[in-house]
C-alpha cells in the first residue's frame, strides 16, 4: 500500500524552521479568510465611515482649526487617528475573538501541538497574521487618503510599517489578555476597553483638551501613541516623540509575545 | 519504540498516573484499557510530548519528549479523543495544512493527500466543510490526517467511541491494515472486543495503575476461567441461590439479573445444577472474554 511505504518517497517529516511555521501559520489564516472576505471587509470599513461621517462630514463646519502651531484641515487631522484605529481593529479582532474561538472551540492548537509546531512558532505566526492584517487594513486606508488628497509627504508610506508595529502591539497584549477569559462574556470587557480607547486618544480631538493629569493618563495608552506617530507621518513633521512611540508599542509587542507563550505553555501542555 | 519507568502525572493533589512501567516494541498494536479516569489519556498525553510528566523516566524513540518534542513529534501519528479538526478549512484543506506542519514540500503533501482520502473513503468529500460530515467521517478524517507523516508510532485515544457499529468496522479495518503494513499502534479503549480485535500486547489500567499486562488471550487465562456458564432465576432469588452453586464454579458473580460461574466446563456446570434440583429460567455457556477480565480488576462499581 503506498501510503505507507515509506521508500516511494524521499521526503521525510521533521521539525520546522521558526520561519517556516510563522509562514504556514500565515498560509492557514489566509485559506480561512478567502472564504470569509466579507468578514475581513466589514473590520476596514469602520474607520473609514468615521473618516467619513466625523473628519469630513463635521469637519466642512469646523474653521480655524490648527495642530501643533499650524493651521490644518480638520479631516487631515482625523485621518491618521483614523489609520491606527484601523491597524488597532484589523489585530484586536483576530487577536481576541477569533483567538479564543481557536483556543477554546476549533481546538486548532491541541492540533498544532500534535504536530512538530511549538507553542512559541503558534505565538509568533498568529501575531504575524495580526501584524499583516493591520498592514493589509492601513495600505487599503492610505489608498483611500490618497484618493481624497488627504496625503501630502512621502513620509505617509512608513504608516504602513507602523501599522504593523501597532498590529503586533495590539494583538500581543489582546491575545495575551484573551489567554485569561474563560466565556463569551468577558469579552464585553474588552469592548469596554476598546470604545473609550478609539474615541478619546486625540483620535478626533487633540490632546492638549484634557487637563494635566488625564493628559498624562491618554499619553500612556497604546492607541496614543499610534495615533501620534502616524499623525507625525501623515503630516510630514516626524520628531524625536515619534521614535518613543516606535519603542513604546515594540516594547508592547515584546511583552505581549512573551506572556502569550507562556500562557500557551500553561493552558496546553498540561 | 516507547519505554516508561515509574512514570507519574499529578494535577495540583491529583495523582492521574502513579509510578508505571511500560516498554513497548515495533511493529505491535499495543492498547492500554481502563475505566475513565483510570489515567489512559494522561499517559498519551505524555507519550506525544504534551504533558510534562511529573516523575520518573519517559523515552520515545530513545528520546526525551521534555528535550525533542518537535523531533518525536515529526514520527507520531496523533489520533486524539476528540476531534480536533479545524472547522474553519475544508476536507482538503486539513489535511493540507496539517501536513505542511511536518516540513513536508508542497507536491508530496498533495500526493500524500490522494492517497489518504482514498484510504479512509472520504475521496468524494474532500471539499466538504468540517461541520457537514458525520462522526464516523469525521473520526476517519482525524485518522487519515495524523497518517500525513507516515508516522512509526501511531497513538490512537479512543479510536471508535460514539460511533455505529458500521463506522468502527470501518475503522478497524483500516488499523488492521496499517498493523500489517507495521506501524506500531498504540490506542487506549474501553470497549473490550475493540482491545480483542487490535491489540497484540495490552494493558489493563486502573486508578492511575497498571493491574495487569499480556496478551489478551493470557490475560483471559491469567485471570478468568476458558468458560462462564450464565444461570437467570427469577427476580429477586439470584442472591440466594449463589450460596447453593458456589462450589461448582472456581468464582461465582452475583448480577441483579443472573449468576456468573466461572468455570473451565460450563456445560459441566450447567449439567450440575440441573442435577441439584435447581431450574433456571434461562442458562447460556461462554467463553471467557476480556470483558470479564476487565471487570474482575476493575470492579463493576460505576467510575465517574
Amino acid at each position: 500500500m503506498a501510503i505507507l511505504n515509506a521508500a516511494v518517497s524521499t521526503a521525510v517529516a521533521r521539525p520546522l524552521r521558526g520561519g517556516e511555521a510563522a509562514r504556514l501559520l500565515l498560509w492557514r489564516n489566509i485559506l480561512v479568510y478567502r472564504r470569509a472576505w466579507l468578514v475581513f471587509v466589514t473590520g476596514f470599513l469602520e474607520p473609514v465611515f468615521y473618516l467619513f461621517s466625523i473628519g469630513i462630514g463635521v469637519g466642512a463646519i469646523v474653521t480655524g482649526f490648527t495642530y501643533a502651531g499650524e493651521p490644518i484641515e480638520y479631516r487631515e487631522f482625523v485621518a491618521p487617528g483614523m489609520i491606527a484605529a484601523s491597524a488597532m481593529n484589523g489585530s484586536l479582532l483576530d487577536a481576541t475573538f477569533n483567538f479564543f474561538f481557536k483556543l477554546k472551540y476549533n481546538k486548532l492548537y491541541d492540533q498544532m501541538l500534535a504536530t512538530p509546531l511549538r507553542t512559541v512558532d503558534i505565538a509568533v505566526g498568529e501575531i504575524l497574521w495580526n501584524q499583516l492584517r493591520s498592514g493589509i487594513y492601513v495600505a487599503a486606508f492610505l489608498v483611500i487618503m490618497l484618493a481624497m488628497d488627504l496625503v501630502h509627504s512621502w513620509w505617509a508610506l512608513l504608516v504602513v510599517p507602523a501599522a504593523l508595529l501597532i498590529g503586533s502591539a495590539f494583538g500581543a497584549v489582546g491575545m495575551a489578555l484573551t489567554t485569561y477569559m474563560t466565556s463569551w462574556q468577558d469579552f464585553e470587557k474588552i469592548t469596554l476597553a476598546m470604545m473609550p480607547m478609539f474615541l478619546f486618544s486625540a483620535t478626533f480631538f487633540p490632546i492638549t483638551a484634557y487637563p494635566e493629569w488625564l493628559r498624562w493618563i491618554v499619553e500612556l495608552t497604546p492607541l496614543y501613541r499610534g495615533v501620534v506617530l502616524c499623525r507625525e507621518l501623515t503630516l510630514g513633521v516626524p520628531s524625536w516623540g515619534s521614535l518613543v512611540s516606535v519603542v513604546y508599542l515594540l516594547a508592547f509587542g515584546a511583552i505581549g509575545l512573551v506572556v502569550v507563550r507562556r500562557r500557551l505553555d500553561a493552558l496546553l501542555l498540561t | 519504540m516507547i519505554s516508561a519507568r515509574g512514570l507519574r502525572k499529578s494535577f495540583g493533589d491529583f495523582e492521574a498516573v502513579r509510578g508505571i512501567d511500560v516498554s513497548v516494541r515495533p511493529g505491535v498494536a499495543f492498547g492500554f484499557l481502563g475505566p475513565n479516569g483510570a489515567g489512559k489519556s494522561s499517559t498519551m498525553r505524555m507519550i506525544c510530548c504534551v504533558s510534562p510528566p511529573s516523575d520518573g523516566e519517559l523515552r520515545v524513540f530513545g528520546m526525551d519528549p521534555g528535550k525533542d518534542g518537535p523531533k518525536i513529534k515529526a514520527r507520531l501519528g496523533v489520533c486524539p479523543q476528540e476531534d480536533t479538526l479545524d472547522v474553519e478549512l475544508n476536507v482538503y484543506d486539513n489535511l493540507y495544512v496539517y501536513g505542511r506542519y511536518f516540513g513536508l514540500p508542497r507536491a508530496e503533501v498533495k500526493g500524500r493527500i490522494e492517497e489518504l482520502l482514498d484510504f479512509v473513503q472520504l475521496t468524494e468529500k474532500a471539499k466538504a466543510k468540517v461541520d457537514d460530515l458525520s462522526g464516523g467521517m469525521k473520526r476517519r478524517l482525524t485518522i487519515a490526517r495524523s497518517l500525513i507523516n507516515r508516522p512509526e508510532i501511531l497513538v490512537l485515544d479512543e479510536p471508535t467511541t460514539g460511533l455505529d457499529p458500521q463506522a468502527r468496522h470501518v475503522i478497524w479495518d483500516r488499523l488492521f491494515r496499517l498493523k500489517q503494513a507495521g506501524v506500531t499502534l498504540l490506542l487506549t479503549t474501553h470497549y473490550m472486543d475493540e482491545a480483542e480485535q487490535l491489540c497484540d500486547e495490552l494493558v489493563v489500567m486502573d486508578q492511575g495503575r497498571i493491574v495487569a499486562h499480556g496478551t489478551p488471550l493470557g490475560l483471559i487465562q491469567e485471570h478468568s476461567t476458558r468458560e462462564v456458564a450464565e444461570l437467570r432465576f427469577g427476580v429477586g432469588e439470584h442472591e440466594a441461590l449463589a450460596a447453593k452453586v458456589e462450589d461448582l464454579a472456581e468464582r461465582i458473580e452475583v448480577l441483579p439479573d443472573r449468576l456468573l460461574l466461572y468455570s473451565d466446563n460450563g456445560e459441566a456446570v450447567i449439567e450440575a445444577v440441573h442435577s441439584r434440583d435447581l431450574a433456571p429460567v434461562a442458562t447460556l455457556v461462554r467463553r471467557s472474554s476480556l470483558e470479564d477480565v476487565f471487570l474482575h480488576l476493575t470492579g463493576r462499581t460505576l467510575v465517574d
